[in-house]
């Protein structure tokens, strides 16, 4: 299909929206009527037509615009984007594999022409015709990490592995759910995890380790998370919080069903055959509560799963403080009937709003 | 003077040990303040005069004591910053088997085993113990301006002025801890300070 390609704001004015047809793809994130931290990994080898598992790298109708923020906040920060020196080769995997997967998954939007390490890319969506010498750095006008993720939406975090332990060595992080990679930079696995509750307790850490370790090259991982995000906000850093933080006391029970958003990290993990890195991207995806009550089954559940979530997970997110309120719209649109497994919307099964 | 027991944190909050007398031809040792004490503590002719040690009062009167221990060199430095260069020098010529020793406020080794970790000697040969002030080092996450000795927690930032909570999020690299803006929320609502160990 051809994607048409929205023109809007994550910022200011928020002028991002759904389409309908992004609406019955957003990835939401709960299989059942509740939810706890597990390390819920699966392979990433496709998924059903049309959904965001489908290709490698999802590109979908915010590609373009989402692409000007990123922009913009490296133009004001470029700090948020860094890799240390030894990250180079893995800079020039990552490159290698987010070209090639692009220009076969979307052949209509994205073209690579290989002789030997001359390589041409065409990224038609921003219109980038640019011919550069691959393993070369001074044919491209960034460093290889950084030329490809000015190109691709969603956070990549490139991890070195040495030691059995995975370490945050280089990145690009402009749409984080609020954590620093700039202070981040250097860690280990379970450093840069440290912040989180409770799950280092469960022992999620320890197994997810283990698991991406053992990741083999074709052989991708992922799995969701989540969190709460007021307005359609890309940049919720810890960088801008002392900005950005002041919104959330802005959502009212009038404006609640088109501020609150609930956010969506698909997280990918690839291994890179040159480097033996791992590269870790975070897609995020957003979508309105309004929107998502359109699915009756994702009603239903949202409710249940915010009503039911621990308090500590809740203060985590950031949302404690908005949980009220969102569970006073939320209950609107739950009748109390039963909802099928999975995640997926099941329009055609499932039953309308029984209230 | 005890050592201070620091309450149990988060995984990347940094754990300091007990110095403890390792073999070895070469040997520094940078103390800060009360971090004399944990010299004297390890102390031995034999060890000492193999040792250059690199010391920074802060206003504490434990000069002469370690004077007294004769070290092989031994330099009194107003300030880390101000001993920073002659670090620097002194572990530009190290070698393989260098045993290193650090000891006083947390932001002072944090630095100190940077500068040993960057000329490439490997973090089995620094031992660290901490003693003194309890204070952080912190770096703010909005402005990336570092505040030094830093008791109270929320504290204004040196930098831009923002009231910052202190986290236990701390990096290496930076040898620093996190703060972050305590009123962001809430604008002006900034909580009465206390110590961070209150």
């Amino acid at each position: 299909m051809t994607i048409q390609f929205n023109d809007e704001s994550f910022r200011d004015d928020y002028t991002f929206h759904n389409s309908d047809w992004a609406i019955k793809r957003f990835p939401f994130p709960f299989h059942e009527d509740s939810y706890m931290y597990s390390v819920n990994m699966e392979q990433h080898r496709g998924g059903p037509e049309g959904s965001v598992y489908e290709m490698r790298f999802d590109v979908d109708e915010h590609y373009v615009s989402e692409m000007k923020d990123r922009a913009m906040v490296l133009d004001q920060d470029p700090l948020r984007c860094q890799s240390l020196p030894h990250m180079t080769l893995a800079g020039w995997d990552l490159l290698e594999l987010i070209m090639v997967s692009k220009s076969e998954d979307y052949p209509d939007l994205f073209e690579l022409h290989r002789n030997g390490n001359q390589w041409r890319w065409i990224n038609k969506p921003l219109g980038i015709d640019h011919s550069f010498t691959f393993m070369d750095e001074t044919t491209l006008p960034y460093g290889p990490m950084e030329y490809i993720t000015r190109q691709a939406q969603g956070d990549f975090a490139v991890l070195d592995q040495r030691d059995e332990m995975l370490w945050m060595d280089a990145g690009m992080v402009t749409t984080q759910a609020d954590w620093s990679l700039d202070f981040d930079i250097g860690m280990n696995f379970f450093e840069w995890h440290a912040p989180v509750p409770k799950a280092h307790e469960m022992g999620i850490f320890q197994r997810a380790l283990k698991f991406l370790l053992n990741i083999q090259q074709g052989a991708p991982a992922r799995r969701l998370n989540w969190t709460m995000t007021v307005n359609p906000l890309l940049d919720t850093s810890p960088e801008n919080y002392h900005k950005w933080g002041i919104q959330k006391t802005t959502l009212t029970p009038e404006n609640i069903a088109h501020k609150q958003h609930l956010r969506v990290e698909l997280q990918t993990f690839f291994r890179l055959p040159r480097s033996n890195a791992l590269v870790f991207p975070i897609r995020c995806y957003l979508c309105s509560f309004q929107d998502l009550m359109t699915v009756p089954k994702w009603g239903r559940r949202l409710h249940r799963v915010i009503r039911d979530l621990p308090e500590e997970l809740a203060t985590y997110k950031g949302f404690i403080d908005n949980r009220p309120m969102m569970l006073d719209y939320l209950s609107r649109f739950d009748d109390g009937l039963p909802t099928s497994p999975g995640i997926w919307p099941d329009l055609e099964t499932e039953p309308p709003l029984a209230k | 003077m005890s050592k201070f027991e620091f309450p149990k944190s988060i995984a990347s909050r940094p754990v300091w040990g007990t110095l403890e007398v390792r073999q070895g031809e070469h040997h520094l040792m940078i103390a800060e303040a009360e971090g004399a004490e944990a010299i004297l503590a390890i102390a031995t002719p034999d060890l000492m005069a193999k040792t250059h040690l690199i010391y920074i009062p802060k206003g504490t009167d434990y000069v002469e004591r370690l004077r007294a221990l004769n070290p092989a060199q031994f330099y009194e430095g107003p300030s880390y910053e101000a001993s920073l260069q002659r670090i620097r020098r002194v572990l530009e010529d190290a070698h393989m088997g260098l045993q290193v020793y650090l000891t006083g406020s947390e932001g002072m080794m944090g630095q100190a085993m940077n500068e040993v970790m960057a000329v490439g000697l490997p973090h089995t040969a620094i031992q660290t113990e901490h003693r003194g002030s309890v204070a952080r080092r912190m770096q703010c996450v909005h402005c990336k301006g570092i505040t030094e000795d830093v008791e109270i927690d929320p504290y204004v930032c040196a930098h831009c002025g923002l009231n910052l909570f202190v986290r236990d999020h701390y990096s290496r690299r930076l040898a620093a801890y996190q703060g972050v803006r305590v009123d962001a929320e809430d604008h002006g609502n900034v909580p009465e300070p206390k110590g961070i160990y209150e």
